[in-house]
């Protein structure tokens, strides 16, 4: 085991944090105000390799493994949660679920674009009435020769406005339950498939999050993924390394929290003293410091599971409950070491503890984490 | 066209240093070590040139001890295409004359038609190396510059002068310029490049092996100027602060 990074990680992390310093600081306080997605700065990822790290060069990836994009994710997020899920998205969502699923055609035609930051990719597995419980979707699609017609309304897509193309879950047979649920790409622009307005969110207000509507839209048949009937399997299947990358928001948004706090508390004078001279603080930096490690610790070890080809479910489960508790607990010990000017939003760290809570609820609630952990335990189904 | 870029790895300009037990170097563990400024530009600017010229190819070569690799490796994931690495261990050689000379063997046996090098690295500073190889190998040279246009068998350079006056100026090739910082939008390595830059040549040679002229300088001793705070407080009626103030303005700290 070698918890040293290697020189060529050493290089990941630097240009993704000099990037991110550069072009995702100097504005994020008013992109969050104005709820302002980051486009450019999104196509600069895509020209740099960001946006499909781990897919292989043949299919226009920067073929990196799940720890070097660990590695560029913590530091985008650090600065930036709002770049940081549009990034996570398109890596370990849709290039993800391509790479793993789709044939070679939609590979040639799709996973190119995505992978290579040309296009901007989007997952849609929520329904007004199914989030935890996503098997008990209403979207259908029904076959008619060589396409399906999609019907159904799917809710709180990330990047469900800028991106070019949808991985989208619908039923294709139902009363079989989640065996009747299918996965198919839908490129933005076909007719029937259009999205509403941008939600208007607590955190992460630079990530477009919509309902979409599917009226009639007929998709060529050459667009489902994998086979009828499979989509729940790839969506579960998916979001394992969906995890992953959340966990690492969840991560990079601690970790901005505990810089910003130690920054801070050496600065910040009263009594005649900093305040990083007495022991309330320092018991804070020291416990959010020891979390930040042991996040990244659960997400490194995930994460190389991960890429050794083995069962990583309960290890995601775990690295994503334990780090979006860090986030928030980090974020919320940041603005009070900060004091009124934790409460400001000037400073920045309000935006943290906002961004924050959003790591505990998608890609599965922290309580649906546990249930996934005490399930592989105990080995109930 | 052949370029080859000088570049350094040097100490990262927020470190904060202590003096070797024998007072000739830097004690380097723990240092964070980066590359040197102008260096970078330099770097950018040649693949520029190669870009824009559709063909070519940019070498790096770097003089130093083993942990410039990352330098190198920077570099190679940057665009260049391979790298000579003169190894060096310490205690370092702080002679330009010397340094110049051995980059100049390197660099003869290559026969670029331009080298490109930072103004000054930013830890010596001594500024000399670009022009001491330009003159060594018999080429033109031009330091302080600022643009750079090739034409045919030339190349036109903008230099900047003193008080903001600039300077164009056509040379014949080949050229060796030492850049300043500031005339490009320096890139981030691609993943891509990070990645593929392990698959890139790195030559190494020996310094002791090229060395051969007598250093003509080197430290005896090097030592840390402590900034020491001091605050006095002036106090008395405003035509009495005045005039102390003024006296310290004249005898302490001797603004004329
Ligand atoms: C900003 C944002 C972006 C999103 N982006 C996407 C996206 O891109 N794609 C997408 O498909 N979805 C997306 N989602 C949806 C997200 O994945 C769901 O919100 C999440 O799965 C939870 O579903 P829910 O909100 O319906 O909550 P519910 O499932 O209704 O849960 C409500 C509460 O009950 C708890 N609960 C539910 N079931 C159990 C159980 N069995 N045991 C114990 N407790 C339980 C939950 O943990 C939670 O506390 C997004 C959501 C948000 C807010």
């Amino acid at each position: 085991m070698d918890f040293s990074y290697t020189e060529e990680q050493l290089l990941i992390q630097k240009t993704a944090r000099e990037f991110a310093l550069d072009h995702l600081a100097p504005c994020v306080i008013n992109r969050d105000e104005k709820a302002e997605f980051p486009a450019e700065q999104i196509k600069m990822m895509g020209e740099l390799g960001f946006m499909g790290m781990m897919i292989p060069e043949k299919w226009g990836g920067a073929e990196i493994d799940t720890i070097g994009y660990c590695i560029a994710l913590e530091e985008i997020n650090a600065v930036d949660a709002s770049a940081g899920v549009i990034m996570s998205v398109n890596n370990s969502l849709v290039c993800q679920l391509l790479y793993t699923y789709a044939n070679d055609n939609q590979k040639e035609k799709y996973l190119k674009k995505l992978a290579s930051g040309e296009w901007l990719g989007a997952f849609s597995l929520s329904e007004p009435q199914s989030g935890s419980d996503a098997s008990n979707m209403l979207a259908v699609a029904k076959k008619d020769n060589d396409h399906y017609i999609i019907n159904g309304t799917k809710n709180w897509v990330s990047s469900g406005i800028s991106c070019d193309a949808v991985i989208v879950f619908v039923m294709t047979e139902k009363g079989i339950g989640h065996k009747g649920i299918s996965a198919f790409i839908v490129e933005k622009g076909t007719p029937g498939f259009s999205h509403g307005k941008k939600e208007n969110k607590l955190g992460i207000r630079g990530s477009d999050t919509c309902e979409l509507y599917f009226e009639e839209c007929k998709v060529s048949a050459e667009n489902l993924i994998g086979e009828e009937g499979n989509g729940f399997k790839i969506a579960l299947g998916t979001l394992d390394g969906g995890r992953i990358g959340i966990a690492t928001q969840a991560l990079g948004i601690a970790r901005a929290a505990l810089d910003r706090s130690i920054e801070y508390a050496n600065e910040r004078k009263q009594f005649g003293k900093t305040i990083s001279s007495f022991g309330a603080i320092q018991d804070k930096i020291a416990t959010m410091a020891t979390n930040v490690d042991a996040s990244r610790l659960l997400i490194h070890r995930a994460a190389k599971l991960k890429d050794e080809g083995k069962p990583y479910k309960k290890e995601a489960a775990m690295a994503k409950v334990f780090a979006s508790q860090t986030a928030m607990q980090n974020a919320t010990d940041c603005v009070q070491i900060f004091g009124g000017y934790g409460y400001m939003q000037e400073y920045g760290v309000e935006r943290l503890m906002r961004d924050a809570k959003i790591t505990q609820i998608y890609e599965g609630t922290s309580e649906i984490q546990q249930l996934i952990i005490a399930r592989t335990l105990l080995g109930n189904k | 066209m052949k370029i080859c870029v000088l570049v350094k790895q040097i100490p990262g300009s927020e470190a904060t240093f202590n003096v070797t037990p024998d007072g000739r170097w830097i004690q380097e563990s723990g240092l964070p070590f980066e590359m040197n400024e102008s260096d970078i530009y330099a770097l950018e600017e040649a693949l520029q040139i190669r870009e824009k010229m559709g063909e070519g190819e940019v070498f790096v070569v770097t003089l130093g001890p083993d942990r410039c690799q990352k330098t190198i490796r920077e570099a190679l994931a940057k665009g260049a295409d391979r790298a000579i690495h003169i190894k060096e261990e310490a205690p370092f050689c702080t002679d330009p004359l010397t340094i110049a000379s051995v980059f100049t063997q390197v660099i003869r046996e290559e026969n670029p038609e331009l080298v490109l090098s930072g103004l000054q690295s930013d830890d010596l500073g001594f500024g000399q190396t670009g022009v001491l190889i330009g003159e060594m190998l018999g080429m033109t040279t031009a330091t302080l510059v600022v643009a750079t246009e090739i034409q045919d068998e030339d190349i036109r350079v903008k230099r900047e002068l003193e008080a903001g006056w600039f300077q164009w100026q056509t040379m014949k090739l080949p050229a060796s310029l030492a850049i300043q910082s500031g005339l490009n939008t320096p890139r981030y390595p691609s993943l891509r490049g990070i990645m593929t830059a392990r698959k890139k040549e790195i030559k190494d040679v020996s310094f002791n092996d090229l060395r051969n002229v007598d250093f003509l300088q080197s430290f005896k001793k090097l030592s840390i100027q402590h900034a020491e705070k001091h605050t006095e407080m002036i106090e008395g009626s405003v035509d009495e602060i005045v005039s102390k103030l003024v006296n310290v303005f004249k005898n302490e700290i001797r603004i004329n």
